[in-house]
């Protein structure tokens, strides 16, 4: 039912399975998981986009234009680069392979999504687009989307985030957007996020809040991760044509999932191939980490049922990582089905384990990665050592860590 | 969609307290006054006294809103009160204990909660035990009848009231579904917007009265930007209730000490009661 976004990449190989998606359903609910928890507010918003995005999908002249853009702009199909040293040194003398979404315009994966869901705002005559951002990352993409297409931008940032990712803001900001930073809660993500969605229901009418992850009300898990599976299809007929078959396992970071959503989905078929995700496991206390799904339990936020870290009234607990981007309580519902279904496993990485598996990738390649992606490095230095140097691993590098200078050299002191 | 009286009809197995009192204030040719605090704040004790002294001075309803970490219909006056209520250790526990203070005085109570912390207690769970305290239901805000199947069943057995909201974007066919979905009132949201006060009464929420009446016979309040006796005397000349939640929670976190919150409760609910009765148009 999944119509993919269109490929710029010539498909002489065996493809992804076109028809692999059974979920969510009409209603946007992954079995248990999904569905639209949002205020009443939202609904004739929400029914609008759904209506949109649905047509948008099934129409050649928005896949063309939106693969113009990723061809043109964003710079994809992204490379995909052996890191021999890394293997050989790291991970247990396995092959791995990186698809470098950090190369893509703006400097992560999250161009993609935000191509898509601007295109979308432009077809609903809506003028102005809002976003929640973490990292940075996102909101630099949504920026910069909203500069190509004369769209007004305002961008929600926890202060704390802010702070810790000062060069994004300047990013943005030179961008022309307005960048609110956030006093409320735990001044990250989460409290980001909050804000939005009040700015939304008191804008809706002219704004379209642009969500960055594949979380959220239906239909963002379904539409982000849709505008994000152009990574998993590239990346699977790279792969065929560099290694000569499938991964043994990819691995990918997830806050609320949205690059290991885009990574995994075309491998979902092969039954053979390991999804494994790496949520921030902070220092692995209570309060002071992010593995939603290793540590949490299901609930309801921010317009989703999905697991929620929470205390035991349903509140929402603190997290912390060092990654600012993964500093988040929830989850894309879609990840909550894949783990409940046993098709991906999920592990948590702490705050030191990434921070080496940084270093490593600095010294071994002369890649700097995102923070958020060197958890999905450090799990590769795990899986690499489990498979004895007798595997294949894909590894989404689903960001470049510019942005993290300042947090790394005070972490190791230089 | 549905026609008008079959939603309350059929779906009530009794008459609740909230009927009971928008019946009441119907008869007395006035709009029904409901007043919205948080449990817990400042403290629970206060916010007890706080809402007996609401309810002695003219609120026919109370809403009793349960404290949770991420408001996010809410503004920065409720949402800093309930954010004071959660770091002073308000538990589910403490919300139960207010509404039954409520409840024993003859004032209905309906708690004002966001979804996850009663999907977290047990839906059923929370039912049973909100019924046993004497409340009278739920208004929900973050939950439309389009996920609420686990609620539409508790309270179908426990005989719970369901407020669900329409706001000024809903179409007429969200508008019928969501009301037919509801018993005791319709909760309409005046403006597209969170909880505050607003120097005006929003022009969208005459018009949305009017669109909810022609889906059901139910009660229709307004809630959202109502905040002043004159406002209350605007908006009860077209709705059945009238909803004050930021302006009293002001009222408690501007006073210096639990004493003089119940004094400007007091004060403020007396005022409003005068206002629904004006229905000034």
């Amino acid at each position: 039912m999944t119509a993919p976004p269109a490929e710029p990449m010539p498909s002489a190989l065996p493809p992804a399975e076109p028809d692999i998606s059974t979920v969510p359903d009409v209603s946007g609910h992954f079995a248990r998981y999904g569905g639209r928890f949002a205020p009443e507010a939202l609904m004739a918003a929400l029914d609008e986009l759904t209506a949109e995005y649905e047509q948008a999908r099934k129409d050649p002249e928005f896949q063309a234009e939106l693969g113009a853009l990723l061809s043109g702009y964003a710079a994809r199909p992204t490379l995909l680069t052996e890191a021999k040293r890394f293997g050989r040194e790291h991970a247990g003398g396995c092959r791995v392979l990186f698809k470098r979404e950090d190369l893509a315009h703006t400097g992560s994966h999250k161009i993609n999504n935000v191509l898509g869901q601007a295109l979308l705002t432009r077809k609903m005559g809506k003028t102005r687009v809002i976003a929640e951002t973490g990292a940075g990352q996102h909101g630099v993409a949504t920026a910069t989307a909203c500069a190509l297409f004369g769209l007004e931008c305002a961008v929600y940032m926890g202060e704390e985030d802010t702070r810790r990712q000062a060069l994004n803001v300047s990013r943005m900001r030179m961008l022309g957007a307005e960048v609110i930073p956030v006093t409320t809660g735990t001044r990250t993500l989460k409290d980001a996020m909050n804000e939005a969605f009040r700015d939304w229901v008191t804008s809706v009418q002219t704004t379209h809040y642009c969500i960055g992850s594949v979380g959220g009300p239906h239909p963002f898990p379904m539409m982000v991760r849709d505008f994000q599976r152009v990574i998993g299809l590239e990346a699977r007929e790279q792969i065929l044509n560099t290694a000569g078959g499938l991964p043994d396992a990819v691995i990918a970071c997830v806050g609320g999932g949205s690059n290991a959503i885009g990574i995994f989905h075309a491998f979902i078929p092969d039954d053979k191939v390991r999804l494994i995700g790496c949520e921030a496991d902070g220092t692995g206390e209570p309060g002071r980490n992010a593995a939603t799904i290793s540590r949490g339990s299901p609930g309801v936020l921010h317009g989703m049922r999905t697991y929620v870290l929470q205390d035991d009234e349903g509140q929402t607990l603190g997290t912390h990582s060092i990654s600012a981007g993964l500093d988040y309580p929830g989850v894309g519902p879609e990840h909550a089905w894949l783990k409940d279904s046993g098709r991906a496993e999920y592990r948590a990485i702490s705050d030191a384990d990434a921070m080496e598996a940084f270093a490593m990738l600095c010294r071994t390649e002369g890649i700097i990665p995102a923070l958020e992606s060197s958890h999905a490095l450090a799990g590769a230095v795990q899986v690499g050592r489990e498979l004895g140097g007798n595997g294949t691993i894909l590894v989404n590098l689903s960001g470049r860590g510019d942005k993290d200078m300042e947090t790394a050299s005070r972490w190791f002191g230089v | 969609m549905s026609t008008a009286t079959s939603s309350s009809a059929a779906a009530s197995p009794k008459t609740s307290a909230v009927t009971v009192a928008f019946e009441r204030a119907r008869a007395e040719n006035r709009a029904a006054l409901v007043g919205y605090l948080p449990a817990g704040f400042p403290d629970v004790p206060t916010a007890i006294a706080v809402a007996l002294a609401m309810a002695e001075t003219g609120a026919d309803v109370i809403e009793v809103g349960l404290p949770y970490s991420d408001p996010l219909m809410d503004g920065p006056v409720i949402a800093d009160a309930v954010h004071r209520a959660l770091s002073n250790g308000t538990r589910i526990h403490d919300v139960l204990l207010t509404v039954e203070a409520i409840a024993s005085v003859g004032t209905p109570a309906l708690v004002m909660t966001y979804w996850n912390p009663v999907d977290h207690y047990g839906v059923a769970r929370f039912a049973r035990d909100l019924a046993s305290a004497g409340g009278s239901g739920l208004i929900t805000p973050d939950l439309t009848p389009d996920e609420a199947g686990p609620w539409l069943a508790a309270s179908g057995e426990t005989g719970l009231d369901r407020v669900f909201l329409v706001a000024p974007s809903s179409t007429d066919e969200r508008i019928g579904a969501v009301a037919q979905a509801c018993r005791g009132f319709v909760y309409a949201a005046s403006l597209m917007g969170i909880t505050g006060t607003r120097d005006a009464v929003s022009g969208q929420a005459a018009g949305l009265v009017a669109r909810v009446r022609g889906h059901t016979a139910l009660p229709v309040a307004v809630g959202l930007g109502v905040s002043d006796p004159a406002q209350a005397a605007e908006v009860a000349a077209f709705a059945d209730g009238v909803i004050v939640g930021s302006a009293f929670v002001r009222r408690i976190t501007d006073a210096p000490d639990p004493k003089a919150a119940i004094a400007a409760v007091r004060d403020l609910t007396s005022a409003l009661a005068e206002g629904v009765r004006q229905r000034r148009s």
